[in-house]
């Protein structure tokens, strides 16, 4: 399900870290000893055994990021986006596995779509990553893919990411039909009669500003309706990109009751609220968008209990000149791979929101678990898909330091603490500070 | 491939120095109001003279960006340069590269390799005028964008009000009508908070944006609240934001009938507004509009003078430049 280029597994000793694997259940100060890209002895003072050595004290040495969300804009618009430039900017993001979601164009309907990217992805890709194809026809709402071919050729997992599913009755077919591939299906939540023409979250800062407003209850009426028809077809579901309070309280209710549902949240969700529109940057313009601080209060909770069990980027690259217009005239979506962490770090763990081993977990195992991808693991035997962070470092973030195609970042300009020092994706070094 | 980046950081220009504009009721304080009321004032009374013409802003120049239509912006703002002896340009989008599908961004730099001293914008976007500052030199005025923001309307309808009543601070004004489309009543909220009236809201559900009441008004769905205020104003129905189907209300008639401020709403000594252009029939009868109370020919007439005010402080250095009286000519 997940496709990279080929290269030479490497050999490395990784000295003096302090190694968290919150999975695991270690943190300690360790070692870490890779042959020919596989872990293979953990513990003090290990022999270099010829292998080159990364002096890492003081840093913290975690299971690689798996990125459940990303948009790689391959194919159609490759000026935003590759998929070489897309997992580069991953690698330096710190992750070891991206998704890359079907809304291009074309969108990725089809086994041949399909069959091309991964063969584009085995030529180029950084890091592997895996493609979700469409669960409909050019995501038209009306006809469902040939769910089952595109799991044979690869399908991570399906979704119309972009736009909901509105028919209900096709919803509920794309679920029975899902079952037999055993992917899941990704959901982008959003009544579009309410939030047609929205900019932004529909309350006290659009009213001021008087943007169109993009209410709450557009994204968890649509939750509330998909979880009704998972539990009705007993099927799983992932919820993507969750913004509101109220989608959060109908996941915690639904997984009480024992529905199969997985969430994301992204870190501008995590870290931002519609306050931040005020400055009209259309870097603040997404969909889902900014809500209000109780809902980022929600989101972040559920983040800390697990009901979330995923952080997603939602990197959405678009061009310079597409951007740069009056906010109304934006496209939605912002660029991330190559800031979450960073971000997550600076404005969650250091003022003590979240603890970091939490948050490590969220970008990690929680998202490889949501897809059924291998969770990244530190311990013997183990593919190594690690990152190594600095946790003292600040940086500032530039638009000449981005290794994505596209800028269109809000941190930009922004001084982060925490930095990615080194990437090993499936065993070999995918990126180094 | 490598990875071209247009515009990199290390060749931006360096920060320029500050500019002031006029983009937004939340960017001015109270002495800022005040002192722009004032100037409005006594360039008034140079408006009495048989010569009309100043030469205050002489060998500058002035372009106006029209990218909505506009009657009594554009040509206030076009005489009040003319006025003060600027030398003037008007851009319309229709005839214009932007029918061409030129970007906002790159017709201001075409416009700003003109060197003008001013630009004023209108425009159907919220924010165009915000983003105008960072390819130009110009100062900056904001003739209206979107829903969003209309200043220099504001500050006309604060002129017009404290020549009517000779004071802001203690009114109670009831902005009644389409305030979800309206930049007239989210610059006039602001303005008229800032110098101390109370503002009740009034209108259809749908038309009162959620939220609204943390600007510091009262909104009720209920005209009968109009009775105690001291002044009505009253908004345009802007039939043309509205999408098809949306529903807001279900027909013009049904407003009218429940909203239009008729002659039995009112009461005798109750002042009357409306930012124009007016749909007689709609939102207000034409009994009201022609009524001795509205003073919608005055609003017309502030206009005027409230630009030339704006032109004159953004282009001199404001209060601690020339007093306006020296510059003109009023003792």
């Amino acid at each position: 399900m997940l496709f990279a280029k080929e290269s030479p597994k490497q050999d490395l000793v990784i000295r003096g870290a302090r190694v968290v694997d919150p999975v695991e259940g270690v943190d300690a100060t360790l070692d870490v000893r890779i042959d020919g890209g596989s872990i293979a002895e953990l513990g003090a003072s290990l022999d270099a055994n010829g292998h080159r050595v990364v002096e890492a004290e003081g840093l913290v040495l975690a299971p690689a990021f798996v990125d459940p969300h990303v948009h790689l804009r391959a194919p159609g618009r490759e000026d935003e986006e590759t998929i070489a430039s897309g997992t580069a900017a991953a690698a330096a993001g710190g992750y070891c596995a991206i998704l890359a979601m079907p809304n291009t164009d074309p969108v990725v309907d089809s086994s041949a779509i399909l069959g091309a990217l991964v063969e584009q992805a085995r030529a180029t890709a950084e890091i592997p990553v895996g493609f979700l194809a469409a669960i409909t026809k050019g995501q038209g709402g009306s006809e469902l893919t040939e769910m089952g071919e595109l799991a044979d050729a690869g399908a991570a997992a399906f979704s119309d990411d972009g736009v909901p599913i509105a028919a209900p009755g096709l919803m509920r077919r794309a679920l029975q039909y899902a079952s037999i591939t055993g992917r899941p299906l990704a959901l982008h939540c959003e009544e579009q009669s309410l939030s047609r023409g929205g900019h932004m979250h529909e309350g006290e800062v659009s009213a001021e500003l008087g943007f169109t407003g993009y209410p709450s209850v557009a994204e968890s009426l649509m939750v509330e309706r998909d979880l009704a028809l998972a539990v009705y077809e007993e099927q799983p579901l992932h919820l993507l990109h969750l913004s509101a309070r109220e989608s959060v309280e109908a996941l915690r209710r639904a997984r009480a009751a024992g529905v199969r549902v997985t969430a994301e949240v992204t870190p501008h969700h995590l870290c931002l609220t519609d306050e931040a529109v005020r400055s009209l940057d259309p870097n603040l313009k997404m969909n889902p968008p900014l809500r209000a601080e109780e809902d980022r209060a929600a989101l972040l909770e559920a983040l800390r209990d697990g009901n979330i069990c995923s952080i997603a980027s939602d990197h959405a690259p678009h061009a310079r000149h597409e951007k740069d217009v009056p906010f109304e005239a934006a496209p939605f979506g912002v660029t991330g791979l190559e800031t979450a962490f960073s971000a997550l770090y600076t404005y969650l763990v250091e003022p003590g929101l979240i603890p970091l081993d939490t948050l490590l977990e969220r970008l990690s195992a929680g998202p490889a678990r949501a897809y059924g991808l291998d969770e990244p693991r530190i311990a013997v035997g183990a593919p190594a898909n690690l990152v190594l962070l600095d946790t003292r470092a600040s940086w500032r973030v530039t638009e000449t330091g981005f290794r994505s195609r596209s800028v269109n970042s809000w941190l930009v300009g922004k001084t982060l603490k925490g930095k990615v020092a080194l990437t090993v994706a499936n065993g070999r070094v995918a990126f180094e500070a | 491939m490598a990875d071209i980046k247009l515009v990199r950081d290390d060749l931006r220009p360096p920060e320029e120095p500050p500019r002031r504009h006029f983009i937004s009721i939340q960017d001015v304080t109270r002495e800022d109001v005040e002192r722009l009321l004032a100037t409005a004032r006594t360039l008034e009374r140079a408006m009495d003279r048989e010569v009309k013409k100043l030469p205050t802003l002489k060998g500058r120049l002035v372009i106006n960006m029209f990218y909505e239509s506009s009657t009594r912006t554009s040509s206030s703002f076009e005489l009040a340069a003319k006025r003060l002896s600027a030398d003037t340009m008007s851009i319309k989008a229709a005839g214009s590269s932007v029918d061409k599908g030129e970007s906002l961004k790159d017709t201001a730099i075409t416009l700003g390799a003109y060197d003008p001293d001013l630009i004023v914008i209108r425009h159907p976007q919220i924010g165009a005028p915000h983003r105008r500052p960072r390819v130009t030199q110009a100062h900056v005025v904001n003739a209206g964008d979107g829903k969003h923001q209309h200043p220099t309307q504001a500050l006309l309808d604060l002129y017009t009000i404290n020549e009517e009543f000779g004071r802001v601070e203690g009114l109670h004004v009831a902005i009644v009508g389409d305030v979800l489309h309206s930049r007239v009543a989210r610059s006039n909220i602001q303005a008229l908070k800032l110098l101390g009236a109370h503002v009740t809201l009034v209108g259809p559900p749908a038309l009162i944006p959620r939220g609204i009441e943390a600007m510091g008004v009262e909104a009720t769905t209920d005209i009968g609240a109009i009775a105690g205020a001291d002044l009505v104003y009253v908004l345009r129905m802007q039939q043309e934001r509205m999408a098809e189907g949306a529903n807001y209300v279900p027909s013009l008639r049904e407003y009218a009938a429940r909203w239009g401020v008729t002659p039995e709403r009112i009461r005798p000594g109750q002042k009357i507004m409306h930012p124009g252009p007016m749909n007689r029939g709609v939102e207000i009868d034409p009994r009201v509009a022609d009524h001795v109370d509205a003073l919608i020919e005055t609003q017309v007439r502030a206009g005027l003078v409230t630009r030339m005010a704006v032109l004159y402080d953004l282009l001199t250095s404001g209060p601690v430049g020339v007093p306006v009286e020296a510059a003109v000519g009023v003792a």
